[in-house]
């Protein structure tokens, strides 16, 4: 088990160095470099200033060569610094982290409490009523453009009730608890919508599949009541793909976060990304963007290990392999 | 079932023909009782005869999709106007069909040619297997790990003068049409390669195969005239089911200014106009924005439609 950790640990590093050099090149092939920047900034450099700056921040050497170099710079914990906050990465990034944290941690709760008991009852009850309501408000849930919906939302109860904030994490002078909560509902209910359609779907197909197994039968048959069978039996098992799937999702659900915290100008990793792209703050796209790739790849992993510590019938040993 | 086999082999061709056309009719007949997504395929057909009828209907109508009014500007719904006028006095309604007729290209474009790839690396992997098959699925899984939004907003701000492509293409009027469908299919062909390379890992094991490499067929042959046609429904359900996500993932984009770029209307740009104007005039984001919602949850029935249909697994539910 600790063997096969370690592996995929090791696979993650190398899929991470690869990703590292794409973004490396991508952020490169973003239009202007850091010279521009300045000549924008400083219309009496001359060309020979420009040219003579390129050489000095390496501009003017191959791709590799940079990379190489920057590499270096980060693996000695050197991420540079951020051009639009003038501070150094890792410091920048801090708070915008914690902010993410929260909103995902809090819509992924949202999430989850709401998506167990409707696909448990859709999965118990198929071709119900409810299980063609549930099935439905699913699919509005998957199809919806989350971007509108967080302006219907805004348009809502901003602009016509006025009863709360359309953006950012709280009320400059206002430094409450309350006042923090009340700019985290809206967002927080635009990504819970964003993931509980599929997070419902997974619940249900699961529990489906598993209440057709045979073991079901056989619990029914010993005389255990509905309800145990229910929980006790089905659940439990029904619950290890969801708990991969979930895993492996976590990459959507960065991807919903940015959107959300752009839409609602909060302050999380998802707007810092979009914010460093738009805004040529190139270090901190670059550490943005491994940081979220990173994060992936480790949910990633803790989806297999789950996996095995679920379903005690899964071992990631080789067959015959001695160990 | 005597009489049919011999009448089959006496009419050659002829029985096959017939058997066939009932497996497609039984299909047929299982995706008609799906009611949601009959009506979904309905829908969508009328969606996209609109759109493409958008020139005839600005003919007819009279007004011009591109005129600037600012006279005219935040108009109500009326006769002359049906759905009012935007900021700048132009037609929604018309617009909002012209913007269709980008997103739904988009959609269709980028979804088929993702599938495309999906099928080459999925059969490929599927059906040699072996290292190349671990390779191509590690690569699968690699693209399909990655927080997707965010890498895509990078690949869309790239800039392609550096990619030393050639100045007439880039600064083609359609270019950010183009772009936006390159980089979608560029990471979207990840679920039909897994699903096709499935497909083929079983079929290829199937005695016919075997009959087709006894006869001394190439792999290629073997890929694209045995196997290929055996995987064709998860392929059809996965690309239907993928025009949404693009065209959810087009307005994003478009939304955030990294998509289809003004003039060119999409459903996705129109928003983000609409979004500096939410306190006067609110209904701009209400339309493109349901647009989006009714035509990709109809593209997500209809899959799900297809996918009862031609599954047989499906039977039994």
């Amino acid at each position: 088990m600790s063997r096969f950790v370690l592996v995929r640990l090791m696979e993650s590093m190398i899929v991470l160095l690869i990703m590292s050099f794409v973004i490396y090149a991508l952020v490169g092939l973003m239009p202007g470099d850091p010279v521009d920047l300045m000549i924008k900034s400083d219309p009496k450099l001359t060309p020979a200033d420009a040219a003579r700056l390129r050489e000095f921040y390496g501009i003017d050497k191959p791709i590799t060569e940079r990379y190489l170099a920057w590499l270096m710079a980060v693996v000695q914990g050197d991420f540079g610094n951020s051009r639009l906050h003038a501070r150094p990465v890792l410091d920048v990034m801090g708070p915008f982290l914690l902010n993410s944290v929260n909103l995902m941690v809090l819509s992924f709760a949202l999430s989850l409490v709401i998506a167990l008991p409707a696909g448990i009852y859709a999965a118990l009850n198929p071709h119900s009523r409810t299980d063609h309501a549930i099935n439905l408000l699913c699919f509005a849930g998957i199809s919806i453009p989350v971007f509108w919906l967080a302006l219907m939302l805004i348009i809502v109860f901003s602009v016509i009730l006025g009863v709360l904030p359309a953006s950012g994490v709280g009320t400059v002078g206002e430094d409450g608890f309350l006042d923090r909560a009340k700019h985290l509902v809206l967002p927080t209910v635009t990504l819970t919508v964003f993931s509980v359609g599929h997070y419902t779907r997974f619940v249900r197909a699961s529990m489906m599949e598993t209440l057709r197994q045979d073991f079901i039968r056989t619990a029914r048959a010993k005389g255990a009541g509905r309800t145990r069978v229910v929980l006790r039996h089905a659940l439990r098992n029904a619950l290890i793909p969801v708990v991969t799937i979930i895993a492996l999702s976590f990459g959507t659900l960065f991807s919903g976060a940015l959107i959300t915290e752009t839409m609602f100008a909060y302050p999380g990793m998802g707007k810092m990304i979009y914010d460093s792209i738009m805004g040529s703050d190139y270090n901190l796209a670059l550490i943005g963007l491994l940081f979220a790739t990173l994060l992936t790849l480790l949910a990633n992993i803790g989806a297999d290990i789950a996996y095995a510590w679920l379903d005690p019938r899964i071992t990631y040993k080789k067959t015959g392999a001695a160990s | 079932m005597t009489a049919r086999l011999i009448g089959g082999n006496a009419n050659g061709g002829g029985g096959e023909a017939r058997a066939a056309r009932s497996l497609w009719g039984l299909l047929w007949r299982r995706f008609l009782d799906h009611h949601l997504a009959v009506a979904s395929g309905f829908l969508l057909i009328v969606l996209a005869a609109l759109a493409m009828a958008a020139p005839l209907i600005e003919a007819a109508s009279g007004i011009d999709a591109k005129t600037v009014d600012l006279f005219n500007r935040f108009q109500g719904p009326s006769l002359g106007h049906p759905l009012g006028t935007d900021e700048l006095g132009r037609d929604l309604f018309l617009r909002l069909l012209y913007g269709g007729q980008v997103s739904l290209f988009v959609g269709f474009v980028a979804a088929l040619v993702s599938a495309v790839i999906g099928t080459v690396i999925g059969l490929w992997a599927g059906y040699y297997g072996g290292r190349l098959d671990a390779l191509l699925m590690r690569l699968t899984d690699g693209v399909i790990a990655l927080p997707l939004l965010p890498l895509l907003i990078v690949l869309a701000a790239v800039d392609l003068d550096k990619l030393g492509l050639p100045a007439a293409l880039t600064e083609d009027e359609n270019i950010s049409l183009y772009r936006i469908i390159v980089i979608i299919a560029l990471v979207g062909w990840t679920t039909v390669a897994r699903l096709v390379r499935g497909a083929a890992l079983t079929v290829r094991e199937r005695e016919f195969v075997l009959a087709a490499t006894a006869q001394g067929a190439g792999g290629f042959r073997i890929m694209f005239v045995h196997i290929l046609p055996n995987v064709v429904s998860p392929i059809i359900v996965a690309t239907t089911l993928s025009v949404g996500s693009v065209i959810l993932l087009e307005s994003i984009l478009s939304f955030l200014g990294l998509g289809i770029q003004p003039p060119i209307p999409s459903w996705g740009n129109m928003l983000t106009n609409a979004q500096e104007l939410i306190w006067t005039a609110p209904e701009l984001a209400f339309y493109p924005g349901m647009a989006i919602f009714i035509t990709v949850i109809a593209f997500n029935f209809l899959g799900d439609g297809l996918q009862d249909a031609l599954d047989p697994r499906a039977i039994s539910r």
